[in-house]
């Protein structure tokens, strides 16, 4: 029976983890679609985009920066934009291309990024 | 219910006209490009993607762009398409991986111009590239490039005057010459209209800046100089 038990948690505990794992997955996916053609492959504002840019992108690694900004900012800076938290125009708005969901999904991955919290 | 039929009937005669034009295109055009509106809009395709749509590529194109462009294609996009797929980390910043960037194939004269006679028989449907959407007000051109070059950031991704700008968009130094300017109003205004999960954000834009973002770039029309 307790070897039964053992197992059994053993199944969920794996199932749990292959999930959270495919979310990350695909909200690491969003991030290599959109985010990265600025933030760059290392997440550190160093895209491909960048010596086009007036004004470096944020870097998504620097722990002090990204922790000093709570979720509901980041949030909003996804999904409107850089002017609208008195950002760069730059930062564009991407309420019309990603749901709700992924911009949440989204303000959590950037917490594993740069392993700060707010 | 007759509505409802003539509708049907009508979206069945438009549905069958593309299919037809985009049978007349080489079938390895299809390869790459979808020629017909894919019914598969999720992220999964984005990500599957070897090249840009083109069932709209009559509402798109000029012609006589196509036909010069498919014998002697010069890259569009700087980093290929999709840019995501062929970059790479840099010392400074990352960079285009060149080597995953496959040449288009150049066509002879007589193939490119049949070939673009047929793409540019897939036109769009009405509402999406509806005529006549950019005025055609071209006085509003100046304030356009300062819109795209300060206020609205599109330099950010694409190349614009004197070939500035970022590398995951398409190029636009010749806009003017390659696109139509209804497509560019309708597709600056909501991108994610022709492709949901497309790179480009809609940018809540008001008309007026479309119609002086869509002078600007109709007045471009330098090429690779």
């Amino acid at each position: 029976m307790k070897t039964q038990m053992v197992a059994a948690f053993a199944g969920l505990a794996l199932l749990l983890a292959s999930s959270t794992s495919h979310a990350d997955q695909s909200i690491e996916q969003i991030y290599g679609v959109y985010c990265v053609q600025c933030h760059g492959l290392q997440r550190n504002g160093t895209g491909i985009n960048v010596p086009a840019l007036s004004v470096k992108p944020r870097d998504h690694t620097e722990a002090k920066g990204m922790g000093d900004t709570p979720d509901d900012e980041l949030y909003k800076a996804i999904k409107e934009g850089g002017l609208a938290v008195n950002k760069s125009v730059l930062m564009p708005t991407w309420g019309r291309v990603l749901s709700e969901d992924q911009i949440n999904g989204l303000v959590k991955y950037l917490r594993q990024v740069c392993k700060c919290g707010k | 219910m007759k509505g409802l039929l003539l509708a049907v009937a009508g979206l069945t005669a438009a549905f069958l006209s593309c299919a037809s034009a985009a049978d007349k295109l080489d079938p390895s055009c299809g390869g790459c490009h979808a020629l017909v509106k894919p019914t598969d809009t999720s992220l999964d395709r984005l990500l599957t993607r070897k090249g840009p749509d083109l069932w709209y590529a009559g509402s798109k194109f000029n012609k006589e762009w196509l036909v010069s462009w498919l014998q002697d294609p010069k890259p569009i996009r700087p980093a290929g398409y999709p840019y995501f797929k062929n970059i790479k980390k840099g010392d400074k910043h990352d960079e285009i991986d060149s080597s995953k960037i496959p040449a288009h194939p150049k066509l002879k004269k007589a193939d490119a111009e049949s070939a673009a006679a047929a793409l540019m028989a897939l036109k769009a449907p009405p509402d999406l590239v509806p005529a006549g959407i950019f005025k055609g007000d071209m006085k509003g051109a100046r304030m356009g490039g300062l819109a795209f070059i300060k206020f609205r950031g599109c330099v950010a991704c694409h190349q614009g005057e004197k070939g500035e700008g970022g590398l995951s968009g398409p190029r636009l130094t010749d806009a003017g010459v390659r696109l139509q300017p209804d497509f560019i109003a309708a597709y600056t205004a909501d991108p994610q209209r022709f492709d949901p999960h497309i790179w480009m954000p809609t940018s809540n834009l008001k008309d007026l800046d479309i119609q002086r973002l869509t002078a600007f770039l109709v007045q471009l029309s330098q090429g690779d100089k």
